[in-house]
């Protein structure tokens, strides 16, 4: 039973948006009570159904990797965290609602997550700037979830939205925009589950069943499957 | 005529200063957040924006620019405000954001940050008694009170601040100090912490695997009615769940042994990249100029020691006595009048140049490494706060290191203070401080390597 396929996904973002809680309530269904300061990285896991209902039907374990921080740390503390992106198979891009430097910083994150994973289809980037070719060709899926839904008053509600319209845009990710304290927002049935289960589908998809076509990325995808049958569990 | 000119140079400079500080807290405090509440920028810029012009009464006073009637005005002027920006509105501000983060007190906050401002003033007030810093002849109303306290606080602020850089500088720019750390120990220890979290999530899996089979054998369970069904299904969950706190006791040991093992890596990287830095020409420079704060610390601990145990206070500035020198032992003749002014003119200039620019650069360093999201505003005013307070009393203390004729303006704005009071203070203070730095860092340093060996 413990031996279930694993995906390793990333949970990024500003310190303070929310990230401790969503992980808390993704994996446990229950609301965090006392959210305090993430030092490090600290993981939880999910059990995701991938494709549920179909014949296929097959169970895996999901990593969500909570790695704390800002963007502007220094480059010891950048360099502490790069060890915990190695081989990822997705990333949730989590930004707070409230706040726009949240959101703005998400590019950073991103580009500091795709330097650092070693597969040889990653991502080229020129000059550290953004740009939206490396997102096109990005082996590995984004989803970007916007906290504190509940904090922005009726009148902002459409303004915020189109905000995150254009960065979902931008980065070529399904969004979802939810309050960390409530269950409701996830409850099964609701477009953002559904969302939410397809985006870790895809995770699996990208992982498990998938084979590119370039005979280099062949080659390192089976060395990968090798090694990673040979991982106790 | 003259004083309607003055005013408006005044102004112009007091709105410079302004931008300069709104800027600088949009640029480099708050360059990771959002500004939400214009006030507390509004007040750091107008706390920064005064402290500034007091410095620059000074050099306009040794410079002799501006008629000395306005330049008395505007010195009234800028005290009064001064004060009472850090007397009233900086602590009731720092009261109504602390009240606000508070869930409970949401509603009544202008209450509450009121109440809060009377203890702050109580407190204040009595820090006045045991210290002998005013004459009798003051009445409980007259400005020299509010000084008085201002300057207590601050003086000592800048002794332990004093005190502790002048200890730290020299051990952070001499690569003397620096363990040796290999890549290989860097990679022993991410290895040791990749393996941490490797068997927090296996734990992790087994308990989401127990809590879901738990959940799909309930389910079964409350298809089966009946007494014998109740109790089967108690004693099951029962077990499941002891299991469980178990597993989950050994999960909270992991995580944070893998906090300590992330910090430690941390603090290893930030070693290897100082040593990496030190390598380079800049790095050489430094650790040279480390030698010198060595000694020049060194000295300085060692006259204050001295100041202490005689009670001797200086009586001349440094650009008298250096004159002095220069004219009896060295024989060069020269104006002494018009080089006095030049010289404390620089002097002056350079300190307070190097002390805005330290103070802020201090400033900034301690609100990254504490500051939160929630936290970012009232750290901010508490910030301002010590800034003003600290400005006030290095006009204080400055006026030690000005000769005679240019110390009257000061000694006649801020009153009769017992400013010699100040400076054992000060003496007393800086002693402390560099001595307890000394043990800190002595105590840190020697605990690092154990920690390390212990790998």
């Amino acid at each position: 039973m413990a031996s279930l396929d694993r995906v390793k996904v990333l949970v990024l973002g500003d310190s303070g948006v929310g990230k401790s809680s969503l992980v808390h309530l993704l994996c446990q269904n229950q609301v965090l009570g006392n959210p305090s300061w993430t030092v490090g990285c600290s993981v939880d896991v999910r059990i995701h159904d991938y494709k549920e209902g179909t014949p296929e039907e097959k169970t895996f374990y999901i990593e969500l990797w909570d790695v704390g921080g800002s963007v502007g740390s220094a480059s010891s503390l950048k360099s502490t965290r790069a060890v915990f992106y190695n081989s990822v198979n997705g990333i949730i891009l989590v930004h707070d609602l409230t706040n726009k430097k949240s959101s703005q910083n998400l590019y950073r994150w991103s580009l500091e997550a795709l330097n650092r994973d070693s597969s040889p289809t990653g991502v080229i980037v020129s000059n550290g700037d953004y740009d939206r070719e490396q997102f096109a060709e990005n082996p590995v899926p984004l989803l970007l979830i916007g906290t504190k839904f509940d904090q922005i008053p009726e009148s902002k509600r459409s303004e915020v939205l189109t905000r995150t319209a254009f960065l979902s845009e931008d980065f070529i990710a399904e969004e979802i925009n939810l309050d960390c304290t409530n269950p409701r927002y996830l409850a099964a049935g609701t477009s953002n589950a559904v969302k939410l289960s397809r985006f870790f589908d895809k995770v699996i998809e990208k992982r498990y069943f998938t084979r590119d076509p370039s005979p280099m990325a062949a080659f390192t995808d089976r060395k990968r499957f090798n090694f990673k049958s040979l991982h106790y569990d | 005529m003259s004083f309607l000119v003055d005013s408006v140079i005044m102004f112009t400079s007091q709105v410079l200063f302004f931008g300069f500080g709104w800027l600088f807290f949009m640029r480099q405090l708050f360059k990771d957040y959002e500004v939400r509440q214009y006030v507390v920028q509004v007040v750091f810029s107008v706390t920064f924006a005064f402290s500034c012009t007091m410095f620059e009464l000074i050099i306009f006073e040794i410079l002799g620019a501006l008629s000395s009637s306005s330049r008395y005005f505007h010195w009234k002027l800028n005290l009064y405000v001064i004060l009472l920006v850090l007397i009233f509105v900086v602590p009731f501000y720092i009261g109504y954001f602390v009240v606000s983060n508070i869930r409970l007190l949401q509603r009544q906050r202008l209450l509450f940050a009121c109440m809060v401002w009377f203890t702050f003033m109580y407190f204040f007030w009595k820090l006045g008694d045991p210290f002998p810093i005013l004459s009798p002849k003051h009445g409980i109303l007259s400005i020299e009170q509010l000084i008085s306290r201002v300057g207590v606080i601050g003086v000592t602020l800048m002794a332990l601040l004093s005190g502790f850089g002048a200890v730290n500088c020299p051990y952070t720019y001499m690569s003397y100090f620096l363990r040796n750390v290999t890549d290989g120990d860097i990679l022993a220890l991410e290895r040791r912490l990749l393996q941490t979290m490797d068997m927090i999530v296996s734990k992790k899996k087994r308990i989401a695997m127990t809590r879901r089979q738990m959940y799909q054998r309930g389910e079964d369970q409350n298809k089966q009615t009946g007494f014998w069904g109740m109790i089967k299904s108690v004693t099951s969950t029962q077990s499941g769940s002891e299991n469980l706190s178990l597993i989950q006791q050994e999960v909270d040991a992991l995580e944070e042994l893998s906090r300590q093992l992330f910090l430690e890596t941390v603090d290893l990287q930030s070693t290897k990249e100082r040593i990496e830095y030190s390598k380079t020409f800049q790095g050489k420079y430094f650790n040279f100029l480390g030698y010198f704060f060595s000694i020049y610390c060194v000295w300085k601990i060692f006259m204050a020691t001295i100041n202490i145990v005689f009670d001797r206070v200086g009586k001349t500035d440094p650009v008298t006595r250096g004159i002095e020198i220069t004219v009896n032992y060295l024989g060069i003749q020269f104006d002494v009048k018009f080089w006095s002014q030049h010289i404390s003119f620089i002097l002056v200039g350079i300190i307070i140049v190097t002390s805005i620019r330290g103070l802020l650069i201090t400033l900034t360093k301690f609100f990254y490494a504490i500051s939160s999201s929630k936290s970012s505003n009232v750290i901010v005013l508490v910030l301002a706060q010590i800034m003003g307070m600290y400005f006030v009393s290095s006009v204080l203390l400055m006026r030690m290191s000005m000769p005679l004729e240019y110390r009257s303006i000061v000694t006649e704005v801020l009153g009769e203070l017992q400013f010699n009071f100040y400076h054992r203070w000060f003496d007393v203070i800086f002693l402390v401080s560099a001595l307890s730095s000394i043990l800190f860092l002595y105590l840190a340093h020697k605990q690092a390597p154990e920690k390390h060996m212990a790998l």
